[in-house]
């Protein structure tokens, strides 16, 4: 079915790693604190690069957070970095404090974010952390869609003044932005115009939203708008609104809980601005479990199958003011046969 | 508020001093904690009485580096109080260096003051150099800073930090201990207001943190005891830890034995002026106390 082309799988957090690398080489100021999971995480490829500007702290990641506060405020742009399940939730209160209230230069990277950490299970599955970040004045929250886009990102936060977090992921997923693709904080991408439906997402769901779109196309002569929103905070609200003004509906897609993260995001923007029928596509309030990526995704309803229903689901609401399909459960019944 | 409160304008240097020089240091700065403390109506005035004496010998003793003209300089030796809420001794210490008018201490927990109930980075008042509070986040960023300087930069700067002893009670206090001690940063310095009073009752009784020296010890630290408001043995403390820096050796803890609300008899060791202030009775009282 798909047109859409991609040129190979490589992990978004190969791009964080190396994207800290090329960082390092640029800005001496650069430090990375290790907390144990430096070869998970890919901090490892500055380690052996730059020996004498990592500094291990062990897995303590509260101190880690509050002694890269020590370090910023020293001068110098520190990265910690370990998965998004320690690295911001036990230090929830070292990020809120010293670095959001400080404004600490300090970069976070959040690795084995979402579902996708796959047989670690429900414990290491962060699904929660982008509500819980993007309410911290002075943060900035990224969550990029590739390898390549991941790679800028970082080299973006290190570059920007001021508190930042990358949210990124372990498995193989699709590349497919360029390598000459633009990449600024807070504006998020358009990748795909349309005029019925406009489909918002960020990591590994804008993939998946492009596929959509695609069938979409196929299907039902749909033309769905895709944006990459890989910046949740701060939110590029005139792309969102434009967004809405022209197709009336919305789906917003994250590897995340459909609370608080990118969906209650963007209703925010629309509710005050532009309020159109929204659907979310995102893990329903429950926690994740053991099983392969994306065997997982599949099983959780983080799939471009569940957006092109929740498409449907807002187009139908746009037209009809409710949706008669909306309580069907099961949304095989519309992707059959694609 | 019939009791008239005004903060003179004297400012001491920071030099080597014989003993009984900081006997007008400390007066001074009790006076400025005891004054603010009854204009703002709330806070801590416990726990800033007893580490007074030690916060006299290390800002006006030639013990830490620095210069209040110029609160940014890059050569300048760094103060972290995690113990946040001990703010009242940080805010009267400094306007007494000269960093800002002793004039402002008036202004202590109002809306838009620089003098925030927990030092607040936002405000940029000179001196401060991170936000405290959240306790046991303090020290660790202390530990970041001393990383900094030794680790990274390989400089002779100096990191001191004060947290309380129920701060210990936090565990990523000791995080922060083990990775001091773990990275031998010679140029820390650790100082435990070690009152043994907390908000609820005594640190022995809510939750034992002792032994303590054994406890740093085992942590890497060089540990030293002392009685917290002894000036001669609060220099040598500080005198060690330059010759432990000096030496490339281990990080140092200083436990500094104090009284909470040392030098006005109704607050002496007890708990429960920890963070009640003194009304404007009371704060009569405890200024005629203080001459």
């Amino acid at each position: 079915m798909t047109k859409i082309e991609s040129y190979g799988n490589k992990p978004t957090r190969d791009g964080f790693g190396l994207g800290l690398v090329e960082l390092g080489e640029k800005d001496e100021r650069i430090v990375v604190i290790g907390a144990d999971v430096s070869g998970s995480v890919k901090t490892s490829y500055f380690q052996d690069r730059f020996p004498e500007r990592f500094i291990s702290v062990g897995v303590a990641e509260q101190n880690a957070t509050t002694v890269a506060v020590g370090l910023a405020l020293s001068g110098k742009v520190p990265f910690f970095s370990s998965y998004s399940a320690f690295a911001a939730f036990r230090n929830a209160d070292q990020i809120r404090v010293s670095i959001c209230y400080n404004e600490a230069n300090v970069k976070i990277g959040g690795g084995h974010s979402g579902l996708t950490v796959g047989p670690d299970g429900a414990t290491h599955q962060s699904l929660e952390e982008v509500a819980f970040l993007r309410t911290l004045p002075n943060m900035t929250l990224i969550c990029p869609a590739d390898f390549e886009q991941a790679k800028k990102a970082t080299i973006a936060i290190g570059e920007m003044v001021g508190p930042a977090y990358l949210r990124f992921g372990r498995p193989s997923v699709p590349m497919f932005t360029k390598p000459e693709d633009e990449f600024i904080i807070g504006k998020a991408d358009l990748l795909r115009e349309g005029t019925d439906v406009s489909i918002v997402a960020n990591g590994i769901m804008v993939w998946e939203a492009l596929k959509a779109a695609e069938a979409l196309k196929e299907k039902h002569n749909i033309n769905a708008e895709v944006i990459n929103c890989h910046t949740i905070k701060p939110i590029d609200e005139e792309a969102l609104v434009n967004s809405a003004k022209k197709c009336g509906a919305m789906v917003t897609a994250e590897e995340h809980q459909v609370h608080g993260g990118l969906s209650g995001a963007v209703a925010e923007v629309l509710v005050k601005n532009y309020p159109i029928p929204m659907e979310f596509v995102g893990v329903k309030d429950t926690f994740g479990g053991s099983g392969e990526p994306f065997e997982l995704t599949e099983l959780f309803g983080l799939t471009w199958k569940e957006i092109y229903a929740s498409a449907l689901f807002a187009i139908d609401r746009k037209k009809n003011g409710t949706s008669s399909i909306r309580k069907v459960k099961d949304v095989a019944i519309y992707t059959d046969g694609i | 508020m019939s009791l008239e409160i005004n903060f003179s304008a004297k400012v001491f240097e920071n030099r080597k001093r014989k003993y009984n020089e900081y006997d007008e240091i400390a007066l001074t700065i009790r006076q400025d904690i005891i004054k603010s403390l009854v204009l703002a109506k709330s806070g801590h005035p416990g726990g800033p009485l007893g580490i007074t004496d030690v916060m006299s010998v290390l800002f006006f003793g030639s013990v830490m580096k620095y210069d209040p003209s110029n609160s940014d300089w890059s050569e300048r030796d760094r103060f972290v109080l995690s113990a946040g809420h001990m703010a009242p001794v940080q805010y009267s210490t400094l306007a007494r260096a000269g960093y800002f008018p002793t004039e402002e201490l008036k202004t202590l927990r109002k809306y838009g003051s620089r003098l925030q109930g927990h030092p607040g980075l936002d405000m940029h008042l000179p001196g401060i150099e991170t936000s405290s509070g959240s306790l046991g986040q303090g020290v660790s960023i202390a530990v970041g800073m001393a990383m900094s300087d030794w680790i990274i930069d390989k400089n002779d700067r100096k990191v001191f930090c004060i947290t309380g002893d129920g701060e210990l009670q936090e565990g990523a206090s000791w995080e922060a201990a083990m990775a001091a001690g773990s990275h031998r940063l010679s140029n820390f310095c650790w100082i435990v207001d070690n009152n043994d009073c907390q908000i609820d009752g005594r640190v022995t009784d809510i939750l034992s943190v002792y032994p303590l020296k054994e406890k740093f010890e085992a942590f890497n630290f060089d540990v030293i005891e002392i009685d917290g408001h002894n000036y001669q043995q609060i220099q040598a403390a500080f005198d060690k830890f330059e010759e432990n820096h000096k030496n490339n050796g281990l990080p140092t803890c200083i436990i500094a034995k104090t009284f909470m609300g040392k030098g006005v008899s109704f607050m002496n060791d007890e708990y429960k002026w920890h963070g009640n202030p003194p009304n404007e009775e009371q704060a009569e009282t405890a200024l005629s106390e203080l001459i």
